[in-house]
């Protein structure tokens, strides 16, 4: 849960991931997932 | 640019949903009207459904008789969850802030809410099991042997539930106005020609808590949960596939990713970072998923479960369903952003305007007939929150004060002996304060609960046509400050032996006035007018610093050290009671 540290993340970084996605955006939903499988 | 079009070629089906203006705006709106209108209709034959399984039981009609597997109790919690705020307030906030707003409340909420179910859900329904607890406020005064709990609790909960409510209101008549724009230009003018003809809010508002009533009314728990399930389906799917319709028709590309790639080329940087928002605002916003934890709707929703391997699924899919709901709004809302989006006068004025931004979008993006389908997925994240606030709402007056005060004086003053109906025995708490209450028949108390519900219902609907315009997110986040301000409550009590009443007492108390005094200089939730005519969000600074923080991190700090103190200085429950909660064979900590 300590998850928490890697909640608090890109802060300017205006990177479109794949043209897209803003890179900040991407990031806390790659954490979801990876939220979603830490508590399966 | 990439191409993504082997990856993104949705069915015919889909691509078929793709608008084009309405010729005639008239019969636009009238189509959606009659496709919400007959959304309503098959929620209320659902309701009407789940009361053929109604037993004749308090407690089947307030906790669905401890029947809820996994999936039910998956869909229940985070359909109640998710409210007005997390698909018109997302998307609004999104317009007014861009990208920040996910990593502030989306993915912090699926490891906190997912937490709190781990953490207190399983331990509430388990106590609540063995002693008979049928609302929050049974829970502390059985815990905290105290019988007048309930006159400390009851005014805290229904004052912090109001604005919850309020904001369920306000969006249902926003989006039912927006989406039928057009049906009925005679009768409802307006001066904004995107609303001409709409049903005006306190219209549109009472019809949806007139049906939200009937269903919950008639159906009980049982009927509600079912409601939420099939309505948490239907947000789910149809914000996917608003977030399609509106991708493909604001970024015209030949497919989903292209589309979504020329929808965010014009969006101001500011929207697309989190350069303008402070750190330690950020850090603070992680306070707020900690309301779950205190919630007597989530709370009333815990204790229906099967069993506690019934919180497994729920505490799995809770995050991944949140980012299936929250990322498709917050990137509407940041393409919204891109001028020439939406009308020009919103751009000046966003706070103002963040309200209406996905029923706009929704209206002017779609056909008549998905735009109705849209709008009924929109209101029925609005309504699966209702029920359950609803029905909470009418337990606690019924469970905490009806039965136990009101009741009470009546047969003193009178001398006479109530006849308690083998229902209502069954349903009788087995804890020793709970021995405090005397009950109702069945059939009186549950129309005791419509009555107080009727009561509350009118207030929110009144302040919400009064209201109507006020930022939806800011009302939610203040109702989530207050909540999260009792949560070192309900975890000590959980875990602390030494918690007291009179700890619990002052520490509620402390919640209260301290919300109460920064609710009123934030100028009621609503944040501050500048030197320029735009108004801001009230900025909360650190003594001696630049750091801005949410108030609710004050408010709680001030709970948590008053409910400390005064336990240590106050008698604790007696050693039976303690007993009763702590002394088992397996130490229950995860």
């Amino acid at each position: 849960i300590g998850l928490l540290l890697l909640h608090h993340d890109f802060w300017d970084d205006a990177t479109l991931v794949g043209g897209f996605l803003p890179i900040g955006l991407a990031y806390h939903v790659a954490l979801s997932i990876l939220i979603t499988v830490a508590w399966a | 640019m990439n191409d993504y079009s082997a990856l993104t070629s949705l069915p015919s089906v889909l691509l078929a949903l793709q608008a084009t203006d309405a010729s005639d705006s008239m019969s636009a709106g009238l189509i959606r009207l009659l496709v919400i209108v007959a959304y309503f209709c098959l929620l209320l034959i659902l309701g009407g459904v789940a009361t053929s399984f109604l037993k004749n039981s308090n407690r089947d009609y307030l906790l669905a008789s401890h029947s809820i597997g996994p999936f039910l109790l998956l869909m229940s919690l985070f359909g109640t969850t998710m409210t007005a705020f997390a698909l018109v307030g997302s998307s609004g906030e999104a317009f007014v802030d861009g990208i920040g707003i996910y990593g502030k409340l989306a993915s912090i909420s699926g490891l906190v809410h997912s937490l709190c179910f781990f953490v207190i859900g399983t331990r509430v329904w388990k106590y609540g099991k063995r002693f008979g607890h049928t609302t929050q406020i049974d829970f502390f005064r059985d815990r905290l042997d105290s019988p007048r709990m309930g006159l400390f609790l009851f005014p805290v909960l229904i004052l912090l539930l109001i604005p919850y409510v309020l904001g369920g209101v306000i969006a249902s008549g926003t989006v039912v106005q927006s989406l039928t724009a057009g049906a009925f230009p005679t009768f409802f003018p307006h001066e904004q020609a995107a609303l001409a003809g709409g049903v005006p809010p306190y219209l549109g508002s009472l019809v949806v808590c007139l049906v939200v009533l009937s269903y919950v009314f008639f159906g009980g728990m049982r009927g509600t949960a079912w409601a939420n399930c099939f309505q948490t389906l239907v947000f789910m799917v149809l914000g996917i596939v608003t977030f399609y319709v509106i991708a493909m028709k604001l970024g015209n590309g030949t497919d989903l990713f292209s589309s979504m790639a020329n929808a965010i080329r014009e969006v101001p940087r500011k929207h697309i970072t989190r350069e303008e928002m402070s750190h330690s605002l950020f850090i603070t916003y992680m306070l707020i998923p900690l309301s779950v934890g205190t919630f007597p709707h989530i709370f009333q929703h815990w204790l229906t479960a099967k069993n506690a391997a019934a919180f497994k699924l729920p505490i799995v899919m809770h995050p991944f369903f949140i980012m299936l709901v929250w990322v498709p709004c917050i990137l509407i809302g940041v393409w919204a952003a891109a001028p020439g989006v939406l009308p020009e006068e919103w751009y000046g004025q966003p706070m103002a305007h963040q309200n209406k931004v996905l029923s706009y979008l929704v209206t002017k993006h779609t056909t008549p007939l998905v735009g109705g389908l849209l709008a009924a997925g929109i209101l029925a994240a609005v309504m699966s929150s209702l029920d359950s606030q609803f029905l909470c709402m009418g337990t606690m007056f019924t469970n905490d004060i009806y039965q136990r005060f009101v009741r009470r004086a009546d047969a003193v003053s009178n001398s006479t002996a109530v006849a308690a109906s083998p229902a209502t025995e069954a349903a009788t708490p087995t804890g020793a304060a709970a021995a405090e209450r005397l009950p109702a028949p069945a059939e009186t108390s549950v129309w005791v609960a419509r009555g107080f519900i009727l009561a509350i219902v009118a207030i929110s609907y009144i302040l919400g046509i009064v209201l109507d315009g006020r930022s939806i997110f800011r009302l939610s986040i203040w109702c989530f400050s207050g909540f999260t301000g009792l949560f070192p409550l309900i975890l000590a009590a959980l875990y602390w032996r030494g918690l007291t009443a009179r700890g619990t007492q002052a520490g509620i108390v402390t919640m209260a006035v301290t919300w109460s005094y920064f609710f009123y200089v934030s100028g009621f939730g609503q944040g501050v007018m500048g030197e320029d005519g735009v108004q801001r969000p009230y900025k909360l600074l650190v003594p001696g610093t630049d750091w801005d923080i949410l108030p609710v991190v004050p408010i709680t700090l001030a709970t948590t050290v008053v409910m400390l103190a005064v336990s240590w200085l106050t008698p604790k429950p007696s050693a039976e009671t303690l007993q009763r909660y702590f002394d088992e064979a397996t130490v229950p900590t995860p």
